[in-house]
């Protein structure tokens, strides 16, 4: 059992650009180990795609083609990897974590009886793989201890997608076992909620607010500090799940990812999922009255202390500092 | 329909962190411990399918020590009609297809219809523990749901992706959804259902011993180190406010 594969994601024929992520990871891991790096991407038909991937540095390029993977089941997937993984034998597989991943990944790795280790932030020497624990607020080191292929997922931005090393590499059909009944569940097209009306990913200014703040009644503070800035207001997950403010209005995985000149968050502690929306943005000032607060890991200015006394003196001063 | 709720007990989310001497974990003397919040949402979700339905049962199953049982009481508190606590000491010794076999073994028993769990736990996070279960019991799966609606031959669930999209998905019972936060609001536990709590239904099955070395090995856990070198400003709230505005004048120029 010897090299690295990495599974690129697709959807109707365009990459999630985080496969490129990965594939930057599965080279780097492939090259410190000093095996072979080789790529698979499933579909009903992803022969330019595949044809695409061949001018990347890798040993081979799986094109494991079906019709009955043209719409993305786990089943279907679990069915064609497994078969794929079996024949060729890679000592390790990586994934970018993606909620497509998270829903078929686990399942794989059971039926080598190993375990995922999910949501992968770094890869040092050994190789030892880091993850998040409790909600960002400490890493933690895995390391696969046993003999069969170990199994990884990526987290965004953790690899530079334009660190990815041309180079030649051939194409290979794969041509895998797969049956209806094998599919039991039947997926639908993929559909959004009402338009957005907002957009935040445009916006110069965003004040975005998380749990810190109590409660809905207490938003007014964070709503007339947005408006001294002439932000726009934003929030972390659980400020949308309780109903405080639309979801169109959430920055993190499942929401908007913004990047702009100054975001100011209020309250959010910084849990990755949140982060990863986040961590483009020029300048960041967080408030938040837990010092170790993961938010603070990527705050250029950060202040500890209690948001209801900071931050209407925070409005009064930049509403002085306009007039 | 029946269905079992698989929860995890985990610190509270303000719970001061401390590395444990050994390096390996926290020190969970001073930890107070409460309910996966994304597996709260699996309950409501259960709770309200029930209501819906105006039959069946709703399960509550989870895995741990003896200061689970509190969770499972307070599960039952708000409306689950059993409690199962399978009792383990070592809970972190296991890896998640460990946990998963140990859950599978005590579910299998009760033949559900319906399996819900929250998408991930708010300790480990590894996100997995659903769908290895489903995988272990040989029946169909759907992941970070939000919205499950019974149709005459099994569930349309309508599950969440990236960026704001969504897919509906058909499938046939019995299966296992790990549930979203968010896709209803969470009830609390009334006076009268924390009453009742004392008289349902609450029963000790031992785990399994393990029958294999873990194939992961958390290997030693720390503070992050910081990305960015961040500046701290420090002062009474109206000092800080003024040292704010000179940065968004003079460094980050908004102002």
């Amino acid at each position: 059992m010897s090299g690295v594969l990495v599974v690129m994601e697709q959807r109707s024929g365009v990459w999630n650009r985080m496969s490129f992520e990965a594939l930057a990871a599965a080279q780097q891991l492939a090259a410190k180990l000093g095996v072979e790096c080789s790529a698979v991407v499933l579909g009903a038909d992803v022969h330019s795609l595949a044809t695409e991937l061949a001018s990347k540095k890798l040993a081979k390029v799986y094109a494991a083609q079906h019709d009955l993977l043209n719409s993305y089941t786990s089943d279907g997937y679990v069915a064609v990897l497994e078969q794929l993984i079996k024949q060729n034998a890679p000592a390790f597989v990586l994934f970018p974590h993606t909620y497509q991943v998270r829903d078929f990944a686990p399942a794989l790795a059971t039926r080598f009886q190993q375990v995922l280790i999910s949501d992968v932030i770094a890869i040092h020497d050994g190789p030892v793989f880091v993850r998040q624990l409790l909600q960002g607020k400490l890493n933690a080191d895995y390391r696969h201890t046993a003999s069969g292929p170990c199994f990884v997922s990526v987290q965004a931005g953790t690899f530079r997608a334009d660190a990815v090393e041309e180079g030649a590499s051939t194409v290979e059909n794969f041509a895998p076992q797969l049956s209806a009944e094998q599919l039991r569940s039947k997926p639908g097209e993929l559909f959004r909620e009402s338009a957005q009306t907002v957009d935040l990913s445009s916006a110069p200014v965003i004040v975005s607010v998380g749990r810190g703040i109590g409660e809905q009644d207490n938003l007014g503070i964070v709503e007339e500090l947005a408006s001294a800035l002439g932000a726009e207001l934003a929030a972390s997950r659980p400020i949308c799940d309780n109903g405080w403010l639309p979801m169109e209005r959430q920055v993190g995985s499942s929401g908007q990812t913004v990047s702009p000149k100054l975001y100011v968050a209020v309250g959010i502690s910084g849990a990755i999922q949140h982060l990863v929306g986040m961590k483009g943005s020029k300048a960041v000032i967080a408030i938040n009255k837990d010092e170790n607060a993961p938010i603070f890991e990527v705050a250029d200015y950060g202040v500890v202390g209690d948001l209801f006394e900071i931050v209407p003196e925070l409005t009064k001063a930049i509403q002085a500092a306009k007039a | 329909m029946k269905i079992v709720v698989a929860i995890k007990q985990v610190p509270e989310r303000d719970a001061p962190v401390h590395v444990a001497a050994d390096g390996k974990w926290i020190d969970e003397g001073d930890l107070n411990y409460t309910i996966n919040e994304p597996d709260a949402y699996a309950l409501e979700e259960a709770l309200q399918l029930k209501e819906k339905n105006g039959t069946g049962e709703v399960v509550v199953v989870c895995a741990g020590p003896e200061r689970v049982q509190s969770t499972l009481r307070e599960a039952l508190a708000k409306g689950a009609d059993r409690a199962i606590h399978i009792e383990i000491d070592d809970l972190g010794s296991r890896d998640t297809l460990g946990i998963a076999q140990i859950l599978a073994d005590a579910i299998k028993a009760e033949s559900p219809d319906l399996i819900l769990t929250g998408l991930q736990s708010d300790d480990l996070g590894l996100g997995q523990t659903g769908v290895v279960l489903a995988e272990l019991l040989g029946i169909p799966h759907a992941t970070i749901i939000m919205q499950v609606e019974a149709t005459g031959s099994g569930l349309k669930v309508k599950r969440e992706l990236e960026d704001g999209w969504f897919q509906h998905v058909e499938m046939p019972l019995p299966a296992l959804l790990t549930i979203q936060s968010g896709g209803n609001k969470l009830r609390y536990a009334t006076l009268m259902g924390i009453k009742k709590a004392k008289t349902k239904e609450l029963k000790t099955v031992p785990a399994a011993a393990s029958s294999g070395a873990p194939s992961i090995a958390l290997e030693r856990v720390y503070l992050p180190e910081k990305q960015k070198k961040t500046e701290m400003l420090t002062g009474s709230p109206a000092e800080v406010a003024a040292k704010i505005v000179e940065k968004l004048k003079f460094e980050v120029r908004v102002l």
